[in-house]
């Protein structure tokens, strides 16, 4: 009797591994948000997690590890073993800007990691307290270069998505020191630009939409390629004179590097069911947020992406004075 | 004035739905239950809390929410009158009488008083914002960081002045707790400070891992060194209630520490930090035999309790009408609502009046909750503290252990937590006290970051926190108490705000 038993533990114990390649997933899923609950990367996971469940057959769990501008999480997940049941969901900053904004980061979003696929991108705004002279974009550029060292700009510090897309901003305009107030989150700094404090911003569509709406704060320009039906009256950069400026702060989930192909495949398939989903898609562009296309979605479209946005963003924020 | 009783009608018809009142009670009783793992405050429970939400329409969900926040918040009051562990920021406070209080055997009262001090500054605060919510916005824009930066100098005056005996010993302590915020990333330039490149510093220290540490563990290492004279509290137990005249003690504090915390609560930042501090503050100032505080006296509870609720909930008055969040709780609610598809701004009440009037309404529907949850409890809570010693101890630890690890999901902060445990008990030994100390790590994080954002702004000029008018009138108040209390008649009635 006992043999048997132990015949059948060993069998067992000799399955689970072939199974584990063939049935994943056979428990839950672990997706590392790497900043506090409820925030905008926060806010994307939970909405296409559970869709995701959906398709896997298996909870993914979104657990919030925050910390160093979202580099802890990220670095717990892709430190993990890769097995398919611990994946991240990152942002442009943790895998587009952190090489450059942190030297000491122990991933390498470009090489070291297996892209899984764009969630969501979500539209920057150039956004200025509501008496700020300049009625356009153009104006505003002007008055920039022409008083680099009167104004101030507010962002939610150093390595956040509004610290990197205005640093950006501010090196394409060729003003890279002008003056930049760090707020702890973008809510207090939201909260200085309505009471006149400072003077402008760069932030997500999510957090200034409803401001801009009621004409507390007023928006220059969208940095997208089309405008946003969130704010259908807020021209692109393109639009109002400054092509060069396109940065979205997009949302993806990526895994840690050697991960199996078939688990691979089988997180892509979820997130391209989630993003064709009615509810997904409408709770999503209620945020502001525009759905990835057919090749974003996909680990090479996304890994391009990340490239691009990588490329773009490290000369100038490698030189930003910190 | 027919306005506001309309659309409080409008609220009450949608908060007194039945799936709504159970909802606000769920929240609450889940609140406070989670609540009272110590180190587990209103922050990491509604983060933990967030998700099982997501299926409720918006209004329950925001209803539920805000009954898990009261219920933290009332929960983080529970472990600091009964374990001497603050729970949050605004319960430090609450340890200094309230567990005298549960020393002494009144325990059940501490409790009773917390509940019904917040219940009546809950009421207070709940007219406030229906009547007051829209105009009282303007308070909220008109601190910028020069006038928020006075206001916090005018916070550690009133800790310094107040300071027990040695002056000079609680200075030390605040100094330190200010030194100790520095610690991590700075947040204008991104690099690192005193975090001799270990990088789970990189984010500072958090609150409740330096509170449970020179509190929670602190407190466990140094009742092992004489078992029997137990501290938590002997066998006897006392009354459960407040009695007639505890309750004519505390109403007069329990109001003025409304109407403090209900002003600060409204300010961008967190202000209502201060709120239970500056309450605590002058209850003993103004009391007749100010050596009774520190011992146990119930207006040192009750005050700052009525403080620190009428504080959350004000709070809500920015998030409500501005659509930004004044703290992280706040945050955290804004994360509540997009997920649900309503983004905070500053049309919410045009847009969705029966969501923001449902929400002032189930204010007051989740503190009555609150009390019809908490009266009961109390009993159960005080016969905890009738366990032995041998299982106490290693449950406070064990539970601390869970709390911390639960904020951050981080195994690191347990070790930090038992590492300040060891230093509090350090300066127990050395008779420093650790309440200054939490209180100006608090205050310094705020404090350096609007003293450099209004330096930024003003281009280095000191001046503009005396050319601005409302900074100027705090600073003046900073001063004005500092010399008074250097005058040698003052002086000799100057007591500590913080005793033990």
């Amino acid at each position: 009797m006992k043999k048997l038993a132990l015949g059948v533990v060993a069998a067992l114990a000799l399955a689970a591994p072939a199974q584990a390649q063939t049935k994943y997933p056979e428990r839950p899923i672990t997706m590392i948000v790497p900043f506090a609950a409820g925030g905008p990367t926060d806010v994307i996971a939970r909405i296409v997690g559970e869709n995701m469940s959906k398709t896997l057959g298996q909870q993914v769990v979104v657990e919030n590890v925050a910390g160093a501008g979202g580099t802890t999480g990220i670095t717990r997940a892709l430190t993990s073993a890769p097995d398919g049941y611990t994946i991240a969901m990152g942002h442009l900053g943790t895998f587009s800007a952190a090489p450059a904004t942190y030297p000491g980061l122990k991933y390498d979003p470009i090489n070291g990691m297996q892209a899984i696929g764009l969630a969501g991108g979500t539209p920057i705004l150039i956004v200025a307290k509501k008496d700020l002279a300049p009625k356009d974009l153009k104006e505003f550029v002007a008055l920039v270069k022409a008083n680099p060292d009167k104004l101030n700009e507010a962002h939610a510090g150093v390595g956040s998505v509004s610290w990197t897309t205005c640093t950006l901003l501010k090196g394409q305009l060729g003003v890279p020191k002008l003056n930049s107030v760090a707020y702890r989150g973008t809510g207090p700094a939201l909260n200085d630009l309505v009471s006149g404090q400072i003077d402008f911003m760069c932030d997500q569509i999510v957090s200034v939409s409803e401001q801009v709406k009621a004409g507390t704060i007023k928006a220059y320009a969208i940095a997208s390629a089309e405008r946003s039906p969130a704010l259908p009256n807020v021209p692109t950069t393109k639009e109002a004179g400054l092509p060069e400026y396109q940065i979205e702060a997009w949302n993806g989930i990526a895994a840690p590097k050697g991960t199996p192909k078939e688990v691979v495949d089988k997180l892509v398939d979820a997130l391209d069911k989630a993003l064709d989903d009615e509810t997904v898609k409408k709770r999503l562009l209620d945020l502001g947020t525009v759905i990835p296309t057919a090749e974003e979605r996909k680990p090479a479209g996304f890994a391009a992406l990340i490239k691009r946005d990588a490329d773009k963003l490290s000369p100038v924020l490698s030189a930003a004075p910190k | 004035m027919h306005d506001m009783i309309a659309n409080l009608g409008l609220g009450f018809s949608v908060a007194l739905g039945l799936q709504n009142i159970a909802l606000a009670f769920v929240g609450c009783l889940v609140g406070t239950l989670i609540g009272v793992l110590p180190g587990v405050g209103p922050v990491a429970t509604i983060a933990m809390l967030l998700p099982i939400t997501f299926g409720l329409d918006p209004v329950g969900a925001l209803i539920m929410l805000a009954g898990i926040y009261y219920g933290a918040q009332y929960g983080g009051s529970t472990t600091a009158i009964l374990v001497n562990i603050p729970g949050e920021a605004t319960a430090v406070v609450t340890t200094l009488d309230g567990h005298q209080m549960a020393k002494q055997g009144r325990a059940g009262v501490a409790l009773g008083t917390a509940a019904i001090g917040s219940f009546v500054a809950g009421c207070f605060a709940t007219l406030i914002i229906a009547a007051l919510g829209a105009p009282l916005t303007k308070l909220a824009l008109l601190f910028g960081p020069a006038e928020y930066f006075s206001l916090m100098v005018m916070g550690l005056c009133f800790a310094v002045v107040l300071a027990r005996g040695s002056i000079l010993k609680a200075f030390c302590m605040i100094m330190l707790g200010l030194l100790l915020s520095t610690i991590g990333t700075d947040l204008e330039t991104g690099q690192e400070r005193m975090t001799f490149g270990f990088p789970p510093l990189a984010d500072g220290i958090d609150f409740a891992v330096l509170a449970m540490g020179v509190f929670g563990f602190a407190e466990v290492l140094r009742n092992l060194e004489n078992p029997e004279a137990r501290d938590v509290v002997k066998a006897k137990i006392g009354r459960l209630l407040p009695s007639w005249e505890d309750i004519k003690q505390s109403t007069a504090p329990c109001l003025r520490g409304t109407f403090i915390g209900g002003v600060l609560g409204i300010l961008p930042g967190n202000g209502a930090v201060l709120g239970p501090f500056a309450s605590y503050t002058l209850e003993k100032k103004i009391a007749k035999d100010p050596s009774r505080f520190g011992k146990g006296a119930i207006e040192g509870v009750a005050g700052p309790e009525s403080a620190n609720n009428a504080g959350a909930q004000t709070a809500f008055i920015p998030l409500l009408t501005l659509g930004i969040p004044p703290n992280a709780v706040m945050a955290l609610m804004v994360g509540a609502m997009t997920i649900h598809g309503i983004i905070p701004g500053p049309q919410v009440m045009t847009k969705n009046p029966e969501l923001f009037w449902g929400m002032i309404a189930s204010m007051w529907i989740g503190n009555l909750m609150l009390l019809i949850i908490n009266l009961p409890l109390v009993g159960v809570w005080v016969k905890l503290l009738q366990v032995p010693y041998r299982l106490m101890f290693p449950a406070i630890l064990i539970f601390c252990s869970i709390g911390i690890y639960s904020v951050n999901n981080q195994p690191v902060d347990v070790a930090f937590t038992a590492l300040f445990g060891l230093f509090g008990y350090l300066l127990i030994k050395l008779g420093f006290e650790p309440a200054p100390m939490l209180l100006g790590f608090v205050l310094g994080k705020l404090m350096e970051e609007k003293l450099r954002q209004a330096l930024i702004i003003s281009r280095g000029s000191f001046m503009t926190f005396i050319e601005r008018p409302i900074s100027a009138g705090l600073l003046v108040v900073a001063v004005a108490i500092l010399v008074i209390a250097l005058l040698p008649s003052m002086a000799k009635k100057r007591d500590e705000v913080f005793t033990e």
